[in-house]
């Protein structure tokens, strides 16, 4: 939910990065991290394993402007991808303005994205959101590799809603910030959405 | 519901960091947070110029959510109270109106059964000031709404220029 804070003139806004285990959710927060003058972010927190696999969540704090005369801090998070780690991701979605599903491009991995979806939509309901709704985008990424998927073809199973569709190479950031900037603004239109749905 | 749900005040915002500071000194304690549940800070007091705040924020959010779930787990609603002893600073956290979480850190020149005392006290305070918030936002729902009315004419241009340019440079990504 988002956190408008008029004494500071500050909006809040949640963006989880969901999506199959070694996806590269996590990679994505790096590369965004990376490429973030100093004064704009904070750290990059990883609570991680020793392998580096994500544990409970990954966090990055950006203070990237003003909008409107408001400030915009968004606050990115990951989940950890393995299926074992449910209980964590349900946690994390709580409150969140805005999902980036992250799926992997590998043939193998198709099996892993269709559950990390069926599983997004769960823990959402569980959360009181509805992946109908709350802004969403899907990044595919991977496209660099030879086990890659066709696009069509892996719209065909993922694709939810009409949602916009990024091609990715988190690695080499391709695709990284025009993910992040479109559900950016699909969060900041969703607070007009709900302005005048209630006007 | 999506959108806004959670507005704060200038007013509120200066009733809330009197309590944080009477907190603070009662306490004798270094720092006083209060985080909102989904990580974000909502005020503090205190010296916190070598505290990475939002950071700090966050994992406490994180924290007191897993702490919920191993409750639930056990059966137990919540565990109210969260302590963590170090051996130069310790961290009390509480749960607040089931919506905020208020950190107290002290170093041991206070004691926990103070900050125990003075953490029960703002926590009374606290929910007073957020359960007339709350009301005061279901009853404004439109108002508020009307004065976001800004945000239906946000453009392309301002997301872009919020990401420095239209066709910055690490959109292409990193050089091969």
């Amino acid at each position: 939910m988002v956190f408008i804070n008029y004494a500071a003139r500050e909006i809040n806004v949640k963006i989880v990065y969901y999506g199959p285990g070694l996806g590269g959710k996590t990679t994505n927060l790096q590369y965004i991290y990376e490429r973030t003058s100093p004064d704009q972010k904070g750290k990059l927190i990883s609570l991680a394993t020793e392998t580096e696999r994500t544990l409970f969540f990954d966090f990055l704090p950006l203070d990237l402007g003003t909008v409107k005369g408001f400030r915009i801090r968004f606050h990115l998070y990951t989940v950890p991808g393995q299926v074992f780690y449910d209980a964590s991701r349900k946690l994390i979605l709580k409150g969140a303005d805005g999902v980036v599903f992250v799926a992997d491009s590998q043939r193998e991995r198709m099996d892993a994205n269709i559950e990390s979806l069926n599983n997004l939509k769960v823990n959402l309901r569980e959360n009181g959101l509805d992946i109908r709704t709350i802004p969403y985008v899907l990044q595919l990424n991977k496209r660099d590799l030879p086990s890659a998927v066709p696009v069509e073809e892996m719209l065909r199973v993922l694709h939810v809603k009409g949602e916009p569709v990024f091609e990715a190479v988190a690695t080499r950031g391709i695709g990284v910030f025009e993910t992040l900037k479109t559900i950016a603004r699909l969060v900041l239109q969703e607070l007009k959405k709900t302005t005048h749905a209630m006007g | 519901m999506m959108g806004f749900d959670f507005v704060l005040y200038e007013q509120d915002y200066d009733q809330i960091q009197q309590v944080l500071h009477r907190l603070k000194e009662g306490a004798n304690a270094q720092m006083v947070f209060l985080i909102d549940r989904n990580g974000s800070m909502v005020a503090f007091q205190g010296d916190t110029e070598n505290i990475d705040t939002t950071s700090f924020a966050s994992l406490a959010a994180g924290n007191v959510a897993a702490t919920e779930s191993l409750a639930r787990l056990l059966g137990e609603r919540e565990f109210n109270v969260l302590y963590h002893e170090g051996a130069g600073q310790n961290i009390h956290m509480s749960l607040i109106s089931q919506r905020v979480i208020l950190v107290v850190i002290f170093s041991n020149k206070s004691a926990l059964g103070l900050v125990r005392l003075r953490v029960k006290q703002a926590a009374n305070e606290l929910e007073r000031i957020f359960t007339s918030l709350m009301e005061k936002l279901e009853r404004d729902r439109e108002l508020i709404g009307a004065s976001l009315n800004q945000f239906a004419e946000i453009t392309d241009e301002d997301i872009d220029a919020l990401f420095g340019g239209p066709e910055s440079e690490r959109d292409r990504g990193r050089p091969r």
